[in-house]
């Protein structure tokens, strides 16, 4: 029974899988929850779409370590965003910047969304302004209610 | 006249796809490249505990003496550095190059035996073995190497092993001209 409950409480008590381990964890629980912030935030340099918090990668773990290192110095979220971004570029963050060269990036879905619509409503205009069709003539009538079967 | 063009739309956009997928595959597009932010830029910190007895640290100095120097990161548990290494040893050899080796994450009696059974081309060699210094680089793993100009200038960065073909087209023409 003890055993049961025990295996009850590791499952619901389990921690989703990330990589940091705790060795690594700060002492300081609102310093740690700002790192996991950031981590969550920072791409592993060799896994192409993990956070460093995700991976066990070796590389991943430094960069998890020099995150607490930087936070327990007394460095700002953005300080240490930018100590990552000096040594690894953009490709850091997982969240990329809004800048010229990722212009595309962040208005290019809008921007086909807008010619769609532009495109739909133009066309509904077009056709809206076409002049209605003359009516059926007698003939015409008749044929289609043959073809309708009435 | 304008609906018959609207029907060429979908052959256009396929067009542009195939272009793309195209100039991706013939120019050596790699999706997977992080490029590297030192380029251009002095050469990071350098201090280092000497991986040889009776060795100096490796300091900045050491990347400012007015002769190009190659900085690479190694260790004895990488495979593709062991592809790589006897290039840099005909380097050190025939073509006079100043390399400078760091052990990344490596114990250093390791990489000390690895070097002695495989050939040593470091003018001076350091260890890193809890990699801050490689973080401070750059690195994202091993083996990279660094090309780095008389004045402590980063010229050019390789992820993963350089090749003959780095060699020639880089490594050489760098050393002789200082630019690659």
């Amino acid at each position: 029974m003890r055993c049961a409950v025990t295996l009850l409480l590791m499952a619901l008590l389990a921690l989703p899988a990330l990589a940091v381990e705790p060795s690594e964890m700060l002492k300081d629980p609102a310093l740690e929850a700002r790192a996991r912030e950031i981590g969550q935030a920072l791409r592993c340099v060799v896994c192409q779409n993990q956070s460093i918090d995700d991976s066990a990668a070796e590389v991943a773990r430094d960069m998890r370590r020099a995150v607490r290192e930087r936070l327990s110095a007394g460095d700002s979220d953005t300080q240490v965003f930018d100590f990552m971004v000096a040594r690894y570029g953009d490709y850091v963050l997982l969240k990329p910047p809004f800048k010229l060269g990722t212009l595309l990036l962040w208005l290019g879905a809008p921007l086909v969304l807008l010619i769609a619509a532009a495109a739909i409503m133009l066309t509904a205009l077009r056709r809206r302004a076409t002049a209605p069709l003359p009516p059926l003539s007698d003939e015409e009538r008749e044929r289609l209610r043959s073809l309708l079967g009435r | 006249m304008s609906r018959r063009l609207l029907f060429l739309l979908p052959l256009a956009t396929l067009a542009l796809m195939a272009g793309f997928f195209a100039w991706s595959l013939m120019a050596g597009r790699d999706p997977a490249s992080i490029g590297s932010v030192m380029v251009g830029r002095p050469a990071p910190r350098l201090d280092l505990r000497a991986l040889r007895d009776g060795d100096k640290p490796l300091t900045d100095a050491m990347l400012r003496t007015g002769k190009p120097t190659i900085v690479n990161f190694f260790a004895s548990w990488c495979t593709p550095c062991l592809a790589e290494h006897p290039l840099f040893t005909r380097l050190a050899q025939r073509d006079g190059a100043v390399i400078i080796g760091v052990a990344w994450k490596n114990k250093p009696e390791e990489a000390r035996a690895w070097l002695a059974k495989l050939g040593d081309p470091f003018l001076h060699a350091g260890q890193d073995f809890d990699g801050r210094t490689g973080l401070d680089w750059g690195l994202s793993g091993v083996p990279e190497t660094y090309l780095i100009d008389g004045n402590g200038i980063v010229r050019f960065h390789f992820r993963g092993p350089i090749t003959e073909k780095d060699v020639r087209d880089t490594v050489l023409p760098f050393l002789k001209g200082g630019k690659p």
